[in-house]
């Protein structure tokens, strides 16, 4: 589990990987101060990486529940002019993007 | 008649005016649109009002007849969809947005009658303790503008201090409701997690977001829960309340178990918080509560959980800001570029921190280490909170470590910022009821007293709440409010 350690010790291209992930626009200037901040947020953090947890289950909802089915009536939805009431640039009926890969 | 003053005015209070015909809902949403203007150019705990809307309505209500709440107004977080009203969330990336939906507590709180004066300031997505983060500015503390109201719901909470609007909605991830209810001397419930529908409300942590109410006493928060605590289908993981919210009568803590998690105050407490913490714990005691001391041991590591477990689920929530479909869109030769153009020019630097935070911690390899090892961290401390509520029946801490701070004073340290929650996310972890009232004044500003239950307990805690406030006979009007300067 050693690497937990060197987790903590974050590379500039580390940080330009992972703003990557989040298709997060970095410029050369903003990167060594982003991984100074994330380092120190992921140095308090990390502590509970080292915690014995094994066997102790996982909590992704706090309250205990189960499953119910709905009746499958239908019901209004949104209208194509609503879904595309926001759209920054519409054409006909979709959204236009730029062309991937141009 | 003489002007209506709205200061010091609760929901209940407004509703006996009109009740008592002594002012119209014309008159009543005209005095609070007033009062916006007056002062909410320093204050900014309004993003946008939008007068003509609110008029309309309390028209409609004064022509068409009214009884019990209908036509008290209210203000909204702009973290909830209001269909045509632009909603921002305080980022940049959603400027102009317009939702096509209401979120389902504003259309609860149409149903019931309540007329919306406007959307609240806010740190932008959610993502802050001093509502700094807003990407339009912060809001100011009705007690002292040099300091901030708290967030994220900070401008939910200044609103309601300074006679804005008489009660208003916020939502609660970590604290964004007690934290700032403390901070500007009012209170604020944040409910169990489901028991107030979360559809269209922007998302920022999916486990631990709830929506709750801010109001000058218990009782107008008990009111304003009855209204929003309801089933909705549109939102899987809500389940409303068991039973039907009790306005809360009592005026004493006779036959009631409750402790202290003294462990928890090891943190550290500023001086002036932690004397009138223990004054009001005696207060408890005089009222004829049995008080304890009990421990949480895992609640130690809730900061880091946390703080591990919101950015991720943000990082994965904050997916949908592409400037494809709505919201800002930066132009860019490729479909690619354009996503993260869009995003480093709409995200502000606290969104930046928690979508890189996340995004690493969910990624290749990682994911167990960090997401996964939050996650049990979860249920160990679910299990202190059950352990203690076999014993007790509520469980009391201090809302925040200190008053209200200076501006700029955490702005640039995140750790210490996050460590302002320290007291409160705990219960978020768990999924429980926390509700924070004002216990007194350390050095003329408010302190928050904090009230823990077990899950679906709302009806206990606000009469604890409501007995103890009595007690208290705190007086939310900030001073300089009185005095015209607020």
């Amino acid at each position: 589990m050693a690497h937990y350690d060197s987790a903590m010790a974050l590379s500039d291209s580390d940080v330009r990987h992972v703003a990557r992930l989040a298709r997060l626009g970095l410029h050369e200037d903003e990167v060594a101060p982003l991984r100074a901040e994330l380092e120190t947020i992921l140095q308090h953090v990390s502590a509970i990486a080292e915690l014995d947890l094994a066997g102790v289950p996982v909590t992704s909802h706090p309250l205990e529940l189960v499953n119910v089915l709905a009746d499958d009536i239908p019901i209004a939805c949104a209208t194509r002019d609503d879904a595309l009431a926001n759209a920054p640039d519409r054409a006909g009926d979709g959204f236009r993007v730029p062309p991937i890969g141009a | 008649m003489a002007a209506l003053s709205t200061i010091g005015l609760t929901a209940e209070g407004a509703a006996m005016l009109l009740d008592a015909r002594a002012v119209s809902c014309v008159e009543l949403a005209e005095a609070y649109l007033r009062r916006i203007d007056a002062v909410d150019g320093d204050l900014h705990a309004f993003l946008r009002t939008h007068p003509e809307e609110t008029l309309a309505r309390a028209r409609a209500l004064d022509e068409g007849g009214r009884s019990g709440i209908e036509g008290v107004p209210i203000g909204l977080k702009d973290l909830f969809s209001t269909r045509g009203i632009e909603t921002t969330a305080g980022s940049r990336i959603l400027e102009g947005f317009r939702p096509i939906i209401d979120a389902d507590v504003v259309e609860a709180c149409a149903d019931a009658g309540l007329i919306s004066l406007g959307k609240l300031n806010m740190d932008e997505f959610a993502m802050g303790s001093s509502t700094e983060h807003s990407a339009y500015g912060p809001t100011r503390n009705p007690w002292n503008q040099a300091l901030v109201p708290g967030g994220s719901s900070g401008g939910s909470a200044a609103a309601v201090a300074a006679g804005l609007a008489p009660w208003s909605l916020g939502t609660d991830t970590g604290g964004s409701i007690r934290q700032p209810a403390a901070f500007c001397g009012i209170v604020g419930l944040k409910p169990t997690y489901g028991a107030v529908s979360r559809y269209g409300v922007v998302a920022f942590a999916s486990s631990l977001d709830q929506v709750g109410p801010f109001a000058l006493n218990v009782r107008d928060v008990a009111l304003l829960l009855s209204i929003i605590a309801r089933n909705d289908p549109r939102d899987s993981t809500n389940v409303g309340l068991p039973a039907p919210v009790e306005l809360p009568e009592a005026e004493d803590l006779k036959g009631l178990r409750l402790a202290v998690p003294r462990d928890q105050l090891d943190a550290g407490v500023d001086a002036g918080v932690a004397a009138l913490f223990e004054a009001t714990v005696e207060r408890c005691r005089a009222l004829g509560a049995e008080v304890s001391e009990t421990t949480l041991p895992h609640a130690g590591h809730g900061l880091a959980a946390y703080y591990l477990i919101a950015p991720s689920e943000a990082s994965a929530n904050l997916a949908r800001y592409d400037g494809a479909r709505y919201g800002l869109r930066v132009d860019a030769p490729d479909v690619h570029a354009m996503y993260s153009e869009t995003r480093r020019a709409g995200f502000g630097a606290e969104v930046k921190r928690r979508i890189m935070i996340g995004t690493y911690a969910l990624s290749a390899g990682y994911f167990d280490a960090y997401y996964g090892q939050a996650q049990r961290v979860r249920t160990l401390i679910r299990r202190d909170f059950a352990k203690a509520f076999e014993q007790y029946d509520a469980l009391l801490l201090p809302t925040a470590p200190s008053v209200a701070f200076p501006f700029g004073a955490k702005l640039y340290d995140p750790l210490a910022m996050y460590a302002n929650d320290v007291f409160t996310l705990p219960v978020n972890l768990a999924g429980l009821p926390g509700l924070s009232i004002p216990c007194g004044l350390a050095d003329g500003l408010p302190v928050g007293f904090q009230i823990i239950g077990p899950a679906f307990s709302e009806n206990r805690l606000l009469a604890i709440g409501h007995a103890l406030e009595r007690a208290i006979e705190f007086d939310p009007v900030p001073p300089r409010i009185l005095e015209g300067r607020g």
